[in-house]
């Protein structure tokens, strides 16, 4: 029992640490140092060791002098099997195998003669692991679409896995590529238009959204429960398919190329997730107070506008933070309806760029960055809103 | 009384929620329902263009004689496949100018000249001439004649508005030899996109549920796929899974994992062996798959976070006592607990899987067996360019989509039923 226990403690311990020193080394690589072997055999069974050494020391040294100790131990073995890294390399080494052993520092013989002990550590790794995969497999392409930007075409067709970014050739030089997207490109315009989208659409959205969402959360009338569960029904259909009739009429009527025409299909497809997100609020709002409202002689828009919309300001704002959202991201209507430059939304934009002759890569990722980073400072910034605006409109994705 | 009230009551309600109920008709629903009608019409691109009268309008001087001009009217038909009829014309001159002669089909009247052109057939193309000349004997200005623009006015059938109907696109949509081909691809990427994103959600939910420094920021993290646009999103892991320049594949290079690159997004099939058996797994589809994972696991996360975050700790508590292990503890109290949430994400996941469009399409454009019905209304509607069998697959989606939202909504039900 316990041999097996101290033989999953070593065995999944320094496989995890494997694993970290793994995500360091390429991140080292892309910073166009030459490193070609992950070396693992021998840092894996040094990892054992050092864990077994680790278990042996237990709580008989100072806690924080042993992790030191160890961790010490292990970057200066890795200095000696690996040849030519930099200082900087070996330092990353030791600030890992010091997080590392700081995480398994109290582990000793108690600790491992309990039941389900193997158990325990071996979730306590796979979550630790867990953390540490999913943010490295999530901010990985996010990493290579910011410094891929600041990389010119020579060099990036050089050597394809140097990503290292040259601070020492000035600001306007690493952000060539903005400034060519900007001035080249036009996508000055091209923001300008997505905000306006963007905007406008949470704005007509909110005007036609917030009666209808009160008409169906507070008043009474026929064919109230086939308005409230058809609106959630047509919230299912997805654009797809109704992407060639629109293109039908939109051609015919002349609304292609024109952001009227966006304004109109974004809205119609935000409507029914704001109805739904803002009637639900609504109807959480205690009627006391719209009573109140009427006797001091209110009519439905005295209400409206005095009493439900300053109390469902948070909801509101997640609403508008959503359709925001889906409104800059939106692709497929952007695609079908805008096929002249001067309409273009960013997205639209991007994807001409990546369409038209050989785009420098650099350019279409620093386009990437432009369109990313708005939405994810938004996103940063409003998270709270954000969030419960996904979980109730996460019926649509 | 009351009963007035109610009645102010049901009006503003109506005032209230018409404007929606109008704009959502009209580009939601009244589109579903013109799908019907134009997937059982033979149509094309090229026919949505409303066929024009066209007139080009050269001004020439005649030779010696500075009073007298002689104006070209080039006509056509701008449409390459319908007809025009009952074709008019107008066009307006100064007040001194006369013309020398007519043909029978024109008038001049009041400084307008207006033609009876009668029928056009489709690339029709006619050249008007006329003389005119200046009632005062005066030098005439071209500039001032070729000011005025003429007017051009006639009918022609909308091709969309006719009752000629066809089996043609249903027929053709069924009797694909690559029919089945397109669904086994849909179910497959629609399943396993599904099932992937909610096992990844699981596990981050699982892990975000514990505490540790950096819990909030990791929860953010988590959320960035899905926050962020598409379009830059497949773009970078295009760049990423470059055959020749991508950084994956330099990375295995150079670490000695493989020995060429692969092409993770243009190769149909890759030849696995497992255990002595060799079987096929189809790579682009796969990699669209691991994209798709990607991209919406963070909002299985979401929903079953929220849900783990309401589980009693006593629960967990009375398991420790009991001497319960973590993966008892899992089995038997966090499983029964999130299986609901599970069951209502499945479904939705599936639903909007089965629609996804814009990931394939930016990835690999549905080359490579990565074709699905929704890229499949883009290819046959805009890249054939016949709208009527585009219309026809959009059919098809519509009509498994009331199949799994019937499945959806009753099992909503009876979850509402259990509460």
């Amino acid at each position: 029992m316990k041999i097996k226990n101290i033989f999953t403690y070593c065995f999944i311990s320094s496989l995890f640490l494997f694993s970290l020193i793994c995500i360091w080394k390429i991140l080292v690589t892309l910073q166009g140092i030459e490193l070609t072997n992950f070396n693992f055999n021998k840092l894996f069974i040094f990892g054992i060791i050092l864990c077994a050494i680790n278990l042996l020391i237990g709580k008989k040294l100072n806690l924080n002098i042993k992790i030191i100790l160890l961790a010490l131990l292990f970057s200066i073995f890795d200095y000696f099997i690996s040849t030519n890294l930099p200082i900087w390399y070996s330092f990353g080494i030791f600030l890992i195998s010091l997080f590392f052993f700081n995480n398994i520092k109290d582990y000793d013989k108690n600790f491992l003669s309990k039941n389900h002990s193997s158990q325990i550590l071996f979730f306590n790794f796979l979550t630790l692991f867990g953390i540490t995969l999913f943010s490295f497999v999530i901010l990985f392409p996010f990493y290579m679409m910011l410094v891929t930007s600041f990389k010119t075409q020579a060099l990036l067709l050089l050597n394809p896995l140097d990503f290292s970014i040259n601070f020492a050739q000035g600001l306007p030089e690493l952000f060539k590529s903005y400034f060519i997207v900007f001035k080249d490109y036009n996508f000055g315009r091209y923001m300008l238009t997505s905000t306006i989208v963007s905007l406008g659409t949470v704005i007509i959205t909110l005007i036609f959204a917030i009666p209808a969402a009160y008409a169906v959360a507070r008043l009474n009338f026929f064919g109230k429960n086939f308005l409230s569960t058809s609106i959630l029904i047509i919230y299912l259909f997805p654009a797809i398919v109704l992407v060639i009739p629109l293109y039908t009429i939109f051609s015919q009527l002349g609304l292609r190329n024109s952001i009227e025409g966006l304004l109109i299909v974004y809205t119609a497809t935000t409507l029914p997730v704001a109805i739904y997100m803002l009637q639900g609020y609504f109807k959480s709002i205690p009627k006391e107070l719209e009573e109140a409202g009427i006797i001091d002689g209110q009519n439905w828009l005295g209400i409206i506008f005095k009493i439900i919309l300053p109390l469902s300001l948070p909801a509101i704002s997640s609403v508008a933070l959503y359709v925001f959202m889906i409104a800059w991201n939106e692709f497929l209507f952007s695609l079908m309806f805008l096929d002249r430059p001067n309409t273009f939304t960013l997205s639209r934009a991007i994807q001409f760029l990546n369409v038209g002759a050989e785009t420098p890569r650099q350019y279409l990722m620093a386009g990437s960055v432009v369109v990313t980073l708005p939405i994810l400072i938004i996103f940063v910034y409003f998270e709270k809103y954000l969030v419960s605006g996904l979980t109730a409109g996460s019926v649509k994705g | 009384m009351s009963s007035k009230l109610a009645k102010i009551e049901k009006r503003t309600a109506y005032l209230l929620i018409l404007p929606s109920v109008l704009l959502v008709f009209s580009i939601i629903l009244f589109p579903i329902f013109s799908n019907i009608w134009i997937s059982f019409k033979n149509v094309e691109l090229k026919d949505l263009r409303i066929p024009e009268p066209r007139a080009k309008k050269l001004v020439k001087s005649i030779n010696d004689n500075p009073n007298q001009i002689k104006v070209i009217y080039k006509l056509r038909n701008s449409s390459l496949t319908q007809e025009i009829t009952n074709v008019k014309f107008k066009d307006k001159y100064p007040d001194d100018i006369k013309p020398i002669s007519l043909n029978n089909k024109c008038q001049f009247k009041s400084n307008l000249l207006k033609c009876e052109l009668g029928n056009w057939p489709k690339k029709y193309r006619e050249n008007l001439e006329i003389v005119f000349q200046n009632i005062n004997n005066q030098e005439i200005s071209k500039k001032e004649i070729k000011s005025y623009k003429p007017k051009l006015s006639g009918k022609s059938q909308n091709i969309l508005l006719t009752y000629e109907f066809t089996l043609n696109n249903f027929k053709k949509v069924i009797k694909d030899k690559a029919f089945i081909d397109l669904l086994s691809t849909t179910f497959y990427y629609t399943f396993f996109g599904t099932i992937g994103a909610i096992v990844f959600g699981i596990l981050a939910a699982q892990m975000v549920n514990q505490k540790f420094f950096g819990r909030t920021f990791m929860r953010s993290v988590l959320l960035f796929p899905y926050v962020a646009p598409v379009v830059a999103l497949a773009y970078t892991w295009e760049l990423l899974l470059d055959p020749t320049s991508g950084t994956l594949n330099n990375l295995l290079i150079n670490y000695q994992i493989i020995d060429g690159p692969i092409n993770l997004l243009g190769q149909k099939y890759v030849t696995l062996n497992i255990l002595g058996f060799d079987f096929k797994l189809r790579l682009a589809l796969t990699t669209v798959i691991i994209f798709e994972i990607w991209r919406y696991f963070p909002l299985a996360f979401l929903f079953i976070l929220a849900r783990l975050q309401a589980v009693p700790k006593e629960l967990y508590e009375a398991a420790d006592v009991d001497g319960a292990n973590p993966i008892q503890k899992f089995l038997n109290i966090t499983l029964p607990q999130i299986l609901a949430v599970i069951s209502i994400l499945f479904m939705i996941r599936f639903i909007w899987n089965f629609n996804k469009f814009e990931d394939i399409f930016l990835l690999t454009g549905g080359a490579s067996g990565t074709r699905t019905l929704p890229i499949n209304v883009y290819q046959q509607g805009f890249s054939i360019g016949d709208i009527g069998m585009g219309s026809a697959v959009s059919i098809v989606i519509v009509v498994f989509l009331l199949i799994f939202m019937f499945i959806y909504f009753k099992l909503l039900g009876k979850r509402a039923d259990e509460n």
